[in-house]
């Protein structure tokens, strides 16, 4: 990342305080239980999570017991999805004969709402966290694996021609030329898939679940304990925020060569 | 150690290249000149083993090209896709010589020397984007180098630089294929370079191509851009070649009955 373009995204932050001021002042006059003012948000978050002792950074128990697990679903879910995504997706990409026959059964898999098969879930793995991983592995794994699987088809044919020429075993082909020539492709899913997983693990854990973000989440709705409620909304989205950040930053290191190579073509 | 018997080739309908033979001797610079859509790539794509022609035969050393032969490398005209970008210079020159069965410190020394000998012993580090377009040439020309090939074929492998760096790979190539005794086919448009650079020029004939002339060029070496360009020498053949590439009064001998080639 260039000095400048730092720069010119702190300078981006200002709408921050602005729209957090203009949502202080509306639910103030509001007065509406449903929608509490941020700055109660803000102080129930900390009591709620970050009152810990320095020693765990601040972290409560409570804290821990939530967010825990669902971090844990959530990298395992989108970690087994990103492993399986990449795998059948570089063989659909290599193998137009795979690809011919899979096809129609990835457009219809793809189509189907991961919630949808919630109950074919349970009753495959009971309720836990088999069921959990299964729907975020299921609803992630789509950006993944036909990101993959078109990165891996569209190799230029000028890297491939290199390397029959140069003679390069198969192994060499797929690791040395076809996996890195996909690689802003299969990052692109992988991102793509990161946000989703967000998504799906607050979803598993409001069906059948004992722990976790959606399960606190649910708890305080049914409750009513609506600054709780507001309390993990805005946790899920700094969550989300963070994810990002950093996954951004991880492709910044490994695809610099991308980025590199495009600003000077 | 290259012999070309009637190779042909046709893509569907459209025939590419027609019956052409031709021998290169160990050692030779052959360049093959032709006008565009002579067929000149359908020819390196099928020496190289990267198309499998419709007729004929390629011999390297005695032995038929079936798949890509081992010791056989190409330049290629768009070195930045031939060039991995993802790879530092050292690192794309090395890569083919894991197929030597090289230790990764042999590897790298190979490529190190090679990079050196195209005066980019001080750029091994970088990576392909972070170099202008000659240099990248450079680059391709010392992987060939390393990857110790006993035919370097290269295709248009200075179409794409300015002038001033043609005229200095140019000679890279010729100092540097000298040095190692190395046979090259160079192909290209540019008659003037295929005279400058060849020991031999054959030029192709319009689609389909096939050989309309065979030239030795008889120039004294080393090679120098401006005085063995003004040799009257080289000026007859520059003018003998060029009149065979357009072909425009050039009579076909085919089967021993001649016609008019088509003119445009």
């Amino acid at each position: 990342m260039t000095r400048r373009s730092l720069l010119s995204r702190l300078a981006g932050l200002w709408i921050v305080p602005v729209v957090l001021v203009l949502w202080e002042l509306a639910t103030r006059f509001a007065e509406q239980p449903y929608f509490p003012s941020p700055s109660s948000i803000a102080v129930r978050i900390q009591e709620l999570w970050f009152s810990g002792p320095l020693s765990r950074v601040l972290l409560t128990d409570d804290a821990i017991d939530a967010f825990a697990p669902s971090l844990g679903r959530l990298f395992a879910g989108w970690i087994l999805a990103s492993l399986a995504g990449i795998l059948l997706g570089v063989a659909i990409g290599r193998s137009a004969k795979l690809a011919d026959y899979l096809d129609p059964m990835l457009q219809f898999g793809r189509a189907i709402p991961p919630p949808l098969l919630v109950p074919i879930f349970f009753a495959l793995f009971q309720i836990g966290t088999a069921t959990q991983l299964a729907i975020i592995v299921f609803g992630v794994i789509w950006p993944v694996l036909l990101n993959t699987a078109d990165g891996c088809r569209t190799v230029d044919r000028q890297y491939l021609e290199t390397a029959r020429v140069f003679g390069f075993t198969r192994t060499d082909v797929l690791w040395r030329v076809v996996l890195p020539a996909a690689t802003p492709k299969i990052f692109a899913g992988l991102r793509l898939s990161l946000s989703l997983a967000l998504i799906l693990m607050v979803v598993s854990e409001l069906i059948g679940s004992t722990s976790g973000i959606g399960y606190g989440l649910l708890t305080a709705q049914q409750n009513f304990l609506f600054v709780d409620v507001w309390a993990y909304i805005v946790l899920l989205g700094v969550l989300g925020f963070l994810l990002n950040a950093s996954f951004l930053l991880l492709e910044g290191r490994i695809l610099a060569w991308h980025h590199r190579a495009r600003r000077t073509i | 150690m290259l012999e070309l018997v009637d190779l042909t080739h046709r893509y569907g309908t459209y025939h590419a290249i027609d019956r052409i033979n031709l021998t290169v001797k160990q050692g030779e610079v052959v360049c093959v000149v032709g006008p565009s859509g002579c067929g000149k790539s359908t020819l390196l794509r099928s020496i190289a083993g990267l198309i499998k022609p419709t007729g004929g035969a390629v011999l390297l050393d005695g032995r038929p090209v079936e798949s890509t032969p081992d010791n056989l490398a190409v330049v290629f005209q768009d070195y930045s896709r031939s060039l991995y970008p993802w790879l530092s210079a050292l690192a794309n020159v090395g890569l083919p010589l894991r197929r030597r069965g090289m230790s990764r410190k042999a590897r790298d020394e190979a490529a190190m020397a090679a990079l050196t000998e195209v005066g980019l012993g001080a750029a091994a580090g970088k990576f392909p984007w972070e170099m202008s377009g000659g240099m990248q040439q450079r680059v391709s020309i010392a992987r060939a180098l390393a990857y110790r090939p006993s035919l370097l074929l290269m295709d248009e492998p200075f179409g794409s630089v300015d002038a001033q760096t043609r005229e200095e790979l140019e000679d890279l190539v010729l100092r540097v294929c000298a040095h190692h005794g190395m046979t090259i086919l160079l192909i290209t448009h540019d008659v003037d370079e295929s005279v400058y650079v060849g020991d031999r020029v054959v030029v192709l004939s319009k689609a389909p191509g096939h050989v309309v002339g065979d030239l030795t060029v008889d120039l004294p070496g080393p090679r120098d851009q401006i005085r063995t360009r003004e040799l009257d020498a080289f000026v007859k053949l520059r003018a003998d070649v060029g009149r065979m590439v357009r072909g425009m009064s050039a009579r076909r001998f085919d089967n021993g009955m001649t016609h008019e080639v088509e003119t445009r």
